[in-house]
C-alpha cells in the first residue's frame, strides 16, 4: 500500500504524466474505434510528420507563458521564415542556398521577436496587444514580399538541409518528430536547470520580487521574446521544407498550439511550466482531427470533439493542480455543498 | 551618538551622512545622519509620513537621495550605479512584508535566484544549491517547520516561516545590513514570534540590522538602539540600556504630542 502511494506521488510528479496518460487513453480508444487505421504505423508516422511544427511553437509559447506574458506573433514568423528561407533556395543555388535561407529565417524571427520584446519590456505594452499588432503587421510584410503568391522549393528532396531537418530516419521516421523532440528536452533544461528559465519563472511568478533579487526583468523579457522568435522561426523552417513549398498563409495554427501548451498544463497565470506537457499535449491536440476522420464519424463532429477533449482535460488539470485526483472529487463536492448552503439560506429568508 | 567623523568608517555597517530628499519643492527628509554599528539593531520609529519609507527607499536603491553620502561596511556607495538590482551586490539585503519570495517556486530556488551557483555556461548546480539551502534552513535559521523541505513551495508556508527564509537568504549571503521592512505586517501574533525569534538569529550572527515596524513591543525587543524620525528628521536616538518599553511608549506619545503643541500657534 504504501509503495503504491509512493509510487503514485512519484508519477504525479514526472513532468506531463497525466497528459501522457490522456494521450495513451486517447490512442486506445481510437485503436478500438478505428483499428483498420490505427493498428498500422503509417497514421503515427503521419501525426510524427504533421505535429512537430506545432509542437515547435507551442515549446517556445510555453515559455512565454510561463513568464507570464503571451506571443500571437508566431504565425506571421512562420511565415516570414519561409519567405525568407524560400528567398535564399530561389536566389541562389539551393545546394547552399538553403543554408543561407535558414540562417536567414532565424534572424527574421530574432528580429520580430526582439521588437516584440521591446514593445513589451522596455515601452510596457500589454504583450498581448503588442504581439497581436506584430502578428498583423508581419503577415502583411509577408504577404507584400511573396506577392501574395506560394513559391516552390525546387529539387527539395535532393537537398541536404532538407534531409537533415526533414528527411526520413530507418522505418521512415520523419527526422523533424526527431529534432522537435531534442528542442523539448533542451528547453526543459533551460527552463529546469539555467539561470535564464530560473528568471523565467520568477518573472512569471512576481516580476518584482524577481527584481528586487537581482533579475534584470526587461532584459530578460527581451531575451524571451527573441528566443522564441527564433523558435517559431525554426518551426517556419520545418513547415516549409517540409511541405518543399513556401505559402504566406502556412503558419495558421496559433490555436492549436495554444491548446497544446493549456492542455499539457502549463497555467496562463505563469510562474511554471510544463515543457512536456506540451509534448503530450500538442500530440493530443494533433491526433484527433485525423482520429475522428478515421472512426468514420460525419467530418462534421471533428471540432466538437477537439473542443470537448481539450475542456475536458483543462477542467482536469485546474481541479487537479498536482496530479492529486482526489482534490477533484473534494472540489465538486464543496461546490456542491455551498450551492446547498445558499440555496438554503435563501429559503430562510423567504420563510421570515 | 558618537560622531561618524572621527571614527574608523569600517567599524560600521552603515553610515548615512547629511542625506537630504526633496521630491520637488517638498523636503521629505532634512540632514539625516545615521549610523549602525555592526552588529546593532536599530529600530526605525515613526508616524507615517515620518520618512521611513523615504530612507528605506533610498537605502534600498529605489530613487537616489538629492544630496548627502551613504556608506556601506565603510564603502562609499556611487548612487548613480546603485538600484534595486544591485543593493545586494552592495551588502544590503531587504526582507519585505511582501515580495521577498517567488510563491510558486520551490524554496531551494528562493535562496538562489538572482545569484545561482552555475557553471560557466549558466547551468544551475541543483545539488549544491538544494545542500546549501538545507544548511541554512537547519543550521542559519533553525527551520522547524513540520514536512518543509527545500522541495516544498513559498505557498505552502505560514507567513512568519516566509519571512524566516528571507531573512536566513540575507544572512547566508553576508550582507552588512539587513534591512526589515515591516515584516510583521499581516502576521498573526504566533507567526510574529517567529519573526521575532529569526531576528534574534541576525543579533547572534554578528549582523547589523535596520528594523522598521509599527508594534512598538515588537521593536523594543529585539533593537539594541531606537531611532525616532519626525516630519523627515531625526528626532531622538535612545540606547535600550537607557529606556524601558513603558517609559519608550510615553516618551513617544510625550514627543508627539510636545511637537503637536509647538505647532499650533
Amino acid at each position: 500500500m504504501n509503495f503504491v502511494k509512493t509510487a503514485y506521488r512519484f508519477l504525479g510528479r514526472l513532468e506531463g504524466f497525466a497528459i501522457a496518460m490522456v494521450l495513451l487513453v486517447l490512442y486506445i480508444v481510437l485503436i478500438m474505434a478505428a483499428p483498420a487505421v490505427f493498428t498500422k504505423p503509417m497514421i503515427y508516422m503521419s501525426f510524427l510528420e504533421t505535429v512537430p511544427p506545432t509542437l515547435i511553437a507551442a515549446l517556445g509559447l510555453t515559455l512565454v507563458i510561463t513568464a507570464g506574458e503571451i506571443d500571437l506573433s508566431f504565425p506571421a514568423v512562420v511565415s516570414l521564415s519561409g519567405f525568407a528561407l524560400s528567398w535564399g533556395w530561389r536566389t541562389f543555388d539551393p545546394a547552399y542556398g538553403a543554408v543561407i535561407g535558414v540562417v536567414l529565417a532565424l534572424a527574421a524571427g530574432a528580429l520580430v521577436g526582439y521588437l516584440n520584446g521591446l514593445m513589451v519590456a522596455r515601452i510596457g505594452v500589454p504583450s498581448i496587444m503588442a504581439t497581436l499588432a506584430a502578428n498583423f503587421f508581419w503577415y502583411g510584410i509577408s504577404i507584400l514580399l511573396a506577392g501574395g503568391l506560394q513559391q516552390t522549393l525546387k529539387g527539395s528532396d535532393e537537398n541536404l538541409v532538407h534531409q537533415l531537418l526533414v528527411g526520413r530516419l530507418f522505418l521512415g521516421i520523419p527526422l523533424q518528430a526527431l529534432w522537435s523532440l531534442a528542442l523539448a528536452v533542451f528547453l526543459w533544461f533551460i527552463l529546469n536547470r539555467h539561470k535564464f528559465g530560473e528568471s523565467v519563472m520568477f518573472i512569471g511568478d512576481n516580476a518584482n520580487v524577481a527584481r528586487v533579487m537581482g533579475v534584470n526583468v526587461e532584459a530578460t523579457r527581451i531575451r524571451l521574446f527573441t528566443f522564441n522568435g527564433m523558435i517559431a522561426a525554426f518551426s517556419g523552417i520545418i513547415v516549409t521544407l517540409d511541405i518543399g513549398v513556401f505559402y504566406p498563409d502556412q503558419g495558421n495554427f496559433l490555436l492549436p498550439a495554444m491548446a497544446s501548451v493549456f492542455v499539457g498544463g502549463t497555467s496562463i497565470a505563469g510562474g511554471a511550466g510544463s515543457i512536456f506537457g506540451t509534448l503530450f499535449g500538442s500530440y493530443v491536440i494533433g491526433s484527433l482531427a485525423a482520429g475522428v476522420v478515421a472512426t468514420t464519424i460525419s467530418g462534421y463532429w471533428v471540432q466538437v470533439v477537439e473542443g470537448g477533449v481539450m475542456a475536458a482535460v483543462v477542467i482536469l488539470n485546474a481541479a487537479t493542480g498536482k496530479g492529486d485526483f482526489r482534490s477533484l472529487f473534494r472540489r465538486f463536492r464543496h461546490k456542491g455543498v455551498q450551492e446547498f448552503r445558499s440555496a438554503g439560506v435563501q429559503e430562510d429568508k423567504h420563510s421570515a | 551618538m558618537s560622531n561618524p567623523l572621527q571614527d574608523p568608517p569600517d567599524q560600521y555597517a552603515l553610515r548615512m551622512v547629511n542625506i537630504e530628499k526633496y521630491f520637488g519643492q517638498v523636503r521629505a527628509l532634512t540632514d539625516i545622519n545615521l549610523d549602525v554599528a555592526r552588529n546593532e539593531i536599530v529600530g526605525l520609529i515613526g508616524d507615517n509620513g515620518a520618512g521611513k519609507s523615504t530612507i528605506v527607499k533610498i537605502l534600498t536603491g529605489v530613487f537616489p537621495p538629492s544630496s548627502g553620502e551613504l556608506y556601506i561596511a565603510g564603502r562609499k556607495v556611487d548612487f548613480r550605479r546603485y538600484n534595486v538590482q544591485s543593493a545586494h551586490v552592495h551588502g544590503i539585503e531587504t526582507v519585505y512584508q511582501d515580495r521577498s519570495l517567488g510563491e510558486k517556486q520551490v524554496l531551494w530556488r528562493n535562496f538562489f535566484i538572482g545569484r545561482q551557483i552555475v557553471n560557466r555556461f549558466g547551468f544551475i548546480d541543483v545539488k549544491k544549491e538544494k545542500a546549501v539551502a538545507s544548511e541554512i534552513m537547519l543550521n542559519t535559521i533553525g527551520f522547524r517547520g513540520k514536512g518543509i523541505t527545500v522541495e516544498s513551495t513559498v505557498s505552502q508556508l505560514s507567513g512568519g516561516e516566509r519571512q524566516g527564509i528571507a531573512i536566513g537568504r540575507a544572512m547566508h549571503f553576508e550582507a552588512d545590513l539587513i534591512i526589515l521592512d515591516e515584516p510583521t505586517v499581516a502576521l498573526s501574533l504566533k507567526e510574529v514570534a517567529k519573526v521575532i525569534n529569526f531576528v534574534h538569529k541576525i543579533k547572534e550572527a554578528g549582523k547589523a540590522s535596520i528594523y522598521i515596524s509599527h508594534s512598538l513591543p515588537d521593536v523594543y525587543e529585539v533593537c539594541d538602539r531606537f531611532v525616532v524620525l519626525d516630519r523627515g528628521e531625526i528626532g531622538a536616538s535612545i540606547s535600550k540600556k537607557d529606556i524601558s518599553l513603558k517609559e519608550l511608549d510615553e516618551f513617544l506619545l510625550e514627543y508627539a504630542h510636545g511637537r503637536k503643541d509647538k505647532q499650533q500657534p
